[in-house]
């Protein structure tokens, strides 16, 4: 195939773009696993919940879903708080947070994936937004908004969440968590309370991961299952528990799946995405940003 | 010693009828797995809906061979992986008198290697294509895709572009990494080589792609005469908002989506399916052409909207449905569940069903094929009750469905 300026510059947008998304659904991974290491493998259980919420809300009230998540993030944040709570009680201090801890959030995600059946069914839910039909075209350069507006926001979730966590003194307590619980109990800080906080946050941006998603697809409740296996790929290419890992991580995804749709063919995609990490993590175990 | 032989026989006589009248008691078990979650749940949750109302109508009517019909089935989760084991559970635990199949190619195949050891009959439920490698003489398929269906579900498609002025040159086959889509884009690539079209794109995609817009762009800058797409409900949805994003100019695109039949996607993509080609079991512009359709529909709609699945009921319901007809007209006929008996006559006699008359050929398929090749145009905005009458479905195939005539090409005919 002949390569063109306009095929290559559109797959670099592509990428771009889709890495975004990739990267909002991946960055409360990075919180729960990189930097808490809570193996919260309901984490798209709770995207596709966000999806579902923006729904409902969009269906009855018309609301744009980004701002119906962004408006519940706080609710998300509250269930992430209880969730953790759990977690802790039951598996984590009693020192079963490995294999109990990972079978209660495989818990998790079957039971939120079995509710949202029994009360929507399993039809294909979407969004009416002014901007999913509407492409900007810039010279030769197209930009679908409705892959738009969910990367700028994504960006601005993920460039926050890591001022948040490097100009703060929670944020900073939060990496403490990762490395040192002792010497973060000497300095007079609940780690537990750190971690409660923190996994709250990842479960956040769940929430509003699910909005971009049922903005770009339609989603249907067992869809999350399909991105278990991106968001860890995305956390360990990046490096355990570095936001600009994480986002560095999806931009590369995005970006590798883009260039092999356009170029090779895109049933190649996932073997070459798979293959980078493979061939990244040969070099760098620890993940592009990884310490 | 009379009295003894009298006693006798009457407790002989007895024991023999016995078995029978508990047989008679006992219910008529028929098994199968259903997609009920996972990316075809709400086709397969339709799907169901119409065989439960099969089964209410039937037992109503006392049931068959004086037996109440009762439904044994899983969920699949549209999961392949998962068919085998189901179907080897209803057979030797669960000991299930029938079986037939769940919704799709994908998992009807995996059913077929058990089937064929136990030797049952196997009717099954829109599969495309499945028994030309198995080859087995007590599979059947109720989709009316035709004898020779790879290549009978493209014809409509290939049947129509050429009739394009000039005719086209070129050609770009894509479709998702599954059983379906293989094996639609074998038929039409048989009939790319008939026609002498020149494949100028010919790959698939992972059915888990978010983004379809880069494989538009690498379609578009090949710039095909003709797209054709086989595609499951997801990647449909994905494939025609990326064709519209990225404005693709083509003579004629579509020809093989699975998801446009039913209401969810036709309300989602609603007037970005405008000058699309692709194929229908039914449109109310050909109301006339199937008659019964309407008794069907009646049960379905209202059953249908109170447990959220497919409003509509145009594509699979009222095929799930016949597909119980003719197994009950079959079992009625033969008097017996004998599964040998019961394959015979299945390839011998003609079916009266919902859907129409339905005979079989000799590899199980409709003897004469039937799907509808159509193109979409004048939908505005994504409200349901257009899709409930005529006038936004042109019928291009066959000749004798036939409503109106190509508008070719698509970008320009996207209104």
């Amino acid at each position: 195939m002949e390569i063109s300026t306009a095929l290559l510059l559109n797959a670099i947008i592509a990428g771009l773009l889709l890495g975004g998304f990739y990267a909002a659904v991946s960055v409360g991974i990075s919180i729960s696993f990189g930097m808490l290491d809570v193996v919260n493998i309901a984490h798209p259980g709770f995207i596709i919940l966000g999806s579902y919420i923006a729904y409902i809300v969009n269906t009855h009230f018309g609301v744009d879903p980004i701002a119906v998540s962004l408006l519940l993030s706080p609710l998300f944040f509250l269930l992430g708080m209880a969730l953790y709570r759990v977690y802790y009680l039951c598996f984590e201090k009693r020192g079963q947070e490995s294999l109990r801890g990972l079978a209660f959030f495989f818990g998790i995600l079957f039971i939120t994936e079995v509710a949202l059946i029994l009360i929507f069914g399993v039809d294909y839910r979407t969004v009416k937004t002014a901007y999913a039909d509407t492409t900007l075209r810039l010279g030769v350069v197209d930009f679908p908004l409705r892959l738009v507006v969910p990367f700028l926001v994504s960006m601005a979730m993920v460039v926050g969440i890591q001022l948040f966590l490097t100009h703060t003194f929670f944020g900073r307590a939060v990496l403490a968590v990762a490395q040192d619980q002792l010497a973060l109990r000497l300095m007079g800080v609940n780690p537990v309370r750190i971690k409660e906080l923190a996994f709250a946050l990842s479960i956040a941006t769940a929430g509003v991961a699910g909005a971009f998603l049922i903005v770009i697809q339609p989603v249907e409740p067992s869809i999350g299952r399909e991105y278990i296996g991106l968001v860890f790929a995305v956390c360990v290419l990046g490096g355990m528990g570095s936001i600009w890992g994480t986002l560095l991580g999806a931009f590369v995804l995005g970006l590798a799946e883009s260039f092999t749709s356009t170029f090779f063919g895109p049933s190649w995609a996932p073997a070459v995405s798979f293959g980078l990490l493979l061939f990244a993590l040969a070099f760098r175990p620890a993940g592009l940003f990884g310490r | 010693m009379k009295l003894i032989r009298a006693i006798a026989a009457m407790l002989g006589a007895m024991l023999l009828a016995a078995p029978a009248a508990v047989l008679a008691q006992q219910p008529l078990k028929i098994g199968f797995g259903m997609s009920l979650t996972g990316p075809l749940a709400g086709n397969g949750k339709a799907a169901l809906i119409a065989m439960e109302i099969w089964r209410d109508d039937v037992n109503k009517k006392g049931g068959i061979l004086g037996r109440k019909v009762e439904f044994v089935y899983y969920d699949d989760q549209t999961n392949p992986a998962t068919v085998p084991s189901i179907y080897a559970k209803l057979l030797d635990v669960d000991k299930v008198d029938l079986v037939v199949s769940g919704y799709g190619t994908n998992v009807i195949a995996p059913a077929m290697p058990i089937m064929m050891q136990r030797k049952f009959t196997f009717m099954s439920l829109f599969g495309l294509n499945v028994n030309s490698k198995f080859k087995y003489d007590r599979y059947f398929q109720i989709m009316p895709a035709g004898p020779d269906p790879a290549v009978d579900w493209t014809r409509g498609f290939f049947e129509v572009a050429m009739t394009l002025n000039p005719k086209p040159q070129t050609v770009a086959l894509v479709g998702a990494d599954a059983e379906y889509p293989h094996l639609a884009l074998e038929g039409a690539r048989a009939h790319v080589k008939k026609a002498g079209l020149k494949i100028v794109y010919d790959k698939s995609y992972p059915p888990k792609t978010v983004d379809y817009s880069p494989i538009v762009r690498a379609i578009q800058a090949t710039n095909p005469d003709l797209v054709y797409l086989a595609s499951y409900p997801p990647d449909s949805a994905g494939m025609v908002r990326a064709a519209n994003e990225v404005g693709l100019k083509a003579r004629m695109f579509g020809g093989g989506l699975v998801g446009t039949q039913f209401a969810a996607l036709k309300t989602q993509l609603g007037p970005l399916l405008n000058g699309m080609i692709n194929y229908e079991a039914y449109a109310p512009d050909v109301g006339g052409k199937f008659p019964s359709l309407d008794q069907f529909l009646a049960k379905y709609q209202g059953r249908a909207v109170k447990e959220g699945v497919d409003p509509l009921g145009f594509y699979l319901p009222p095929y799930a449905y016949a597909m119980m007809q003719v197994l009950e007209q079959a079992i009625k006929a033969v008097g017996s569940l004998d599964q040998g008996k019961l394959a015979a006559y299945m390839h011998t006699y003609e079916f009266d069903t919902y859907v129409g008359k339905v005979r079989f050929a000799k590899n199980g398929e409709w003897a004469i094929p039937r799907m509808l090749t159509v193109q979409y145009h004048g939908i505005s905005g994504n409200e349901l009750e257009q899709w409930m009458k005529p006038g936004h479905v042109t019928v291009l195939y066959p000749n004798e469905y036939k409503t109106g005539s190509v508008k070719a090409p698509y970008h320009e005919n996207k209104k």
